[in-house]
């Protein structure tokens, strides 16, 4: 990846060689960098690590671009402008996914360096000020990370903003004004969302210029292998399982009346969200969630031991496997409620975190104990294995929730889509029944055509409804029969309408509701087929129905769905468990229409970079071979 | 350090004196810039609200929107006013009396937004915890508040804040 002399990438670089000679930072970097080079292999490792950090930057840059195009930074707007993003403009869905995902990359390729860095020490001088750097660009990241998390404007984003931007009222005296000064308000709205997207589309531009200085002179990996080992993994996660690292509840609309009863951040911000949550004390949360950041800072001073000139340390080993092994356990802590054994959990887990900076670094400084013994490296090596399990079950990990039973889906393997018919039938039985109470405003007539209906059967379904329209030249409002481009309309003219009609409980809008829902269609036949008589000594308010699926048990919605309460014209199967089945696979189609063209995008791109990879590897080998005899010349 | 330092002219002096003239100069002009991140006049002026009290039923619940947070109004029973007035105050965290936090002991009005981080307690409606004394709780991050909106036990340092809110007759209260 070395450009040609004199082309324009050289004369930048020489650009921020000499950029770089006026900054004060720059003799630290070269000292460290160029003077005091790592051995080989891990220098080839930082450069990917580097390479895969400043690629996706750049996507991050690009896509992130594209999206503050179409998105609207307003708490009536944003949530509707993000979603029009994902269903109406030119694959607006990858642009979306490749940003979201990308984050969840960028932290991952971060935490990796940072671990790496710790086990390797290389925060030792004269490396310390870049150490710094590097932690200065994580919390860039962070505050960069939240806020745009806040910006789809979900009950997460919502509800996350206000956990975090309300522990600065912690801080004695002027918190409550830092908090109001914060939101521009006396709750996070418009201003807030505003200036969150303002500074969420700037910061990104000082994590480039730090990232930059941070990098300094160091050339760009040429593990091309490596590389393309990374983009595939990217591939399938954005491709197949987009929303798998995100919380379904992000798919609700805010709603500042109504908090979400499991709240929690993304991933990467589940072990700070969990040391924030295991201190009793409002003001110490705060300071050890931040201290939990700015301890790395310290790490320079805390671990002051010499070179050990390539010595092995088997008890560093087994407390740097220690320490992670705590990380992954805090994240898994961060999201569980945060009742009984998760909070005794959370708080001895939080206390090693600590313990490891401030006490077990230090000691370990002044002396390695001599350990010829084995004991150290064995448990070393299991510790290493244990980690790795763990972080594997976090990953895998679903978000919690009673287990509901897995239907075999159309669309369930990798290369599963839609079943027309059934999406037809599921169409059948949201027209005749559901719409009664709930509207899909995302879902427009027009979008039946993917179901395989023609234009005239789409306009005859659009004008079987009425919507309103106006206002006229007198000025009135009036209804009109539905067009193919009108969405399904709701029953009730506003919420309050529709909360008065429902004895106080809204029947939500369907367009997301499968996305929106833990378990997704499957919670939605769980639901549809989950009532019954309520155990003995378990009250249900009057109004309700008891529900074995539905969040509490006790649901305003009438059992719906009856053995053979439908006549399908294709003659399939119409016993409740059918139907409840077909209207789901319905749901899940108005929730995620782009997903059949997601995947066959996705096998292309699969195949691409297989392809890719294959010469990438012939490549390598062949690099291989000539280095080889080389190397054994030089040393 | 043998050399020799030359001692500050009126030269460095005046450098100094325009340095620090500078650099107040640069701190006032970015004042007005940070004021306008503050709230707004339009979002200090937010108008106060009307609640009608009488659909509430007793041991009914409702929660409203002021200044866009929810406000609980809450028509409590005779039990629960029982419990709030017979509450030790040693026992508080943020020792109150029940009769400084209503103006009618069978109506409590608080900002329903957790003292903690800002989550909205649950506890309004029937079939949701309400926490170890009969009030609400705080999902979030696991706080206790009783009958009188006080906190009891979990990270939340104060009650729930009391709005200001008067009487207009015996079912209506104006909030703000």
């Amino acid at each position: 990846m070395t450009a040609p002399l004199s082309s324009p990438a050289t004369r930048l670089g020489k650009l921020v060689a000499a950029a770089a000679d006026r900054l004060p930072l720059s003799t630290q970097i070269r000292r460290g960098v160029v003077d005091h080079p790592l051995p080989n292999s891990l220098e080839r490792w930082g450069k990917l690590v580097g390479s895969l950090a400043a690629f996706l930057l750049v996507v991050m840059i690009a896509t992130g671009v594209i999206l503050a195009m179409h998105y609207t930074p307003h708490v009536d707007h944003a949530f509707d402008s993000v979603e029009r993003i994902m269903r109406d403009v030119g694959s607006g869905w990858l642009v979306r996914y490749l940003h979201k995902n990308g984050a969840s990359l960028f932290f991952a390729v971060a935490y990796i360096h940072v671990f790496r860095c710790l086990y390797l020490r290389s925060y030792r001088p004269p490396r310390e000020r870049m150490w710094r750097l590097g932690v200065i660009l994580l919390l860039l990241m962070t505050a960069t990370a939240f806020m745009g998390y806040v910006l789809p404007w979900g009950q997460m984003s919502l509800w996350g903003a206000t956990v975090i931007t309300s522990a600065f009222s912690a801080v004695p005296v002027v918190g409550e004004r830092i908090v109001a000064f914060l939101w521009g308000g006396y709750a996070i709205g418009t201003p807030t969302l505003n200036r969150f997207f303002v500074l969420h589309f700037l910061l990104p531009f000082a994590i480039f210029g730090v990232t930059v200085a941070y990098l300094g002179r160091r050339r760009l990996t040429k593990d091309l292998f490596a590389l393309g080992i990374f983009l595939v993994a990217a591939c399938v996660l954005v491709f197949w399982f987009p929303d798998h690292l995100g919380h379904p509840d992000n798919y609700v609309p805010a709603d500042p009346a109504v908090t979400p009863p499991h709240l929690m951040p993304e991933w990467y911000f589940l072990p700070l969200y969990a040391v924030l949550r295991a201190i009793p004390d409002k003001l110490m949360g705060v300071v050890a969630m931040v201290g939990a950041l700015l301890v790395l800072f310290a790490v320079p001073r805390l671990d002051r031991s010499p070179e050990h000139g390539g010595r092995p340390r088997p008890w560093f080993a087994v407390a740097f496997w220690l320490f992670a092994l705590d990380c992954i356990l805090l994240g898994y802590i961060g999201a569980k409620p945060a009742e009984g054994v998760w909070m005794v959990a959370a708080r001895l887990a939080t206390a090693y975190y600590f313990l490891h900076f401030l006490v077990v670094l230090p000691l370990l400084t002044h002396r390695e104990p001599d350990a010829r013994g084995r004991l150290p490296g064995l448990a070393a090596t299991g510790l290493k294995a244990l980690t790795a399990l763990a972080a594997v079950l976090a990953v895998a990990s679903p978000f919690g929730g009673e287990t509901l039973r897995e239907h075999d889906w159309s669309w369930r393997g990798p290369f599963g889509g839609y079943d027309a018919a059934q999406l037809r039938r599921g169409h059948q039985v949201y027209s005749q029944s559901c719409a009664a109470c709930h509207g899909m405003k995302r879902v427009r007539f027009r979008e039946l055509a993917a179901l395989g209906y023609g234009d005239e059967e789409i306009a005859a379904f659009a004008a079987a409804r009425f919507v309103t329209d106006g206002p006229d030249d007198e000025g009135e409002m009036f209804e009109r029969p539905g067009l193919p481009s009108d969405a399904f309309p709701s029953p009730f003219p506003n919420d309050r309408a529709a909360m008065a009609a429902n004895s106080g409980a809204k029947p939500p809008d369907l367009s997301l509701l499968a996305k929106a829902s833990v378990g997704g269609a499957d919670y939605v036949v769980a639901v549809l087929t989950g009532y019954g008589e309520p155990p003995p000594a378990t009250e249900i308010p009057p109004g309700t129905y008891y529900n074995t699926a539905f969040p509490g048990h006790a649901i305003a919605m009438a059992p719906q769905i009856f053995d053979g309460a439908f006549e399908f014209a294709d003659g399939a199967p119409n016993d409740a468990a059918a139907i409840a089945r077909d209207v789901a696979a319905f749901l899940q189609w108005a929730s995620e229409p782009e997903l059949e063209a997601r995947r066959a995008m996705g096998l292309r791109v699969a195949a691409f970079l297989l392809a890719l990879l294959a010469a990438m590897y012939a490549l390598k080998r062949r690099d291989r071979a000539v280095a080889m005899p080389k190397r054994r010349v030089k040393t | 350090m043998s050399e020799h330092v030359e001692p500050p002219t009126r030269r460095d002096f005046l450098f100094g004196a325009i340095y620090a003239a500078g650099a107040g100069g640069v701190l006032a002009s970015l004042l007005p810039l940070a004021d306008t991140l503050a709230p707004a006049a339009d979002t200090l002026a937010l108008a106060s609200i009307e609640v009608d009290l009488a659909p509430i039923l007793e041991g009914q619940a409702i929660t409203v929107l002021w200044r866009g947070k929810a406000v609980f109004v809450r028509h409590r029973t005779p039990a629960e006013i029982a419990a709030a007035r017979e509450t030790d105050l040693a026992k508080l965290r943020d020792p109150q009396t029940d009769a400084d936090r209503v103006l009618r002991p069978e109506w409590l009005v608080a900002v329903g937004v957790c003292t903690h981080l800002g989550c909205v307690p649950l506890g309004q409606r029937s079939g949701q915890p309400r926490g170890d004394h009969g009030g609400w709780f705080c999902p979030c991050h696991g706080a206790h508040y009783d009958t009188s909106g006080r906190v009891r036990k979990g990270p939340a340092p104060a009650n729930l804040a009391v709005p200001p809110y008067v009487f207009l007759d015996d079912t209506r209260i104006r909030i703000g």
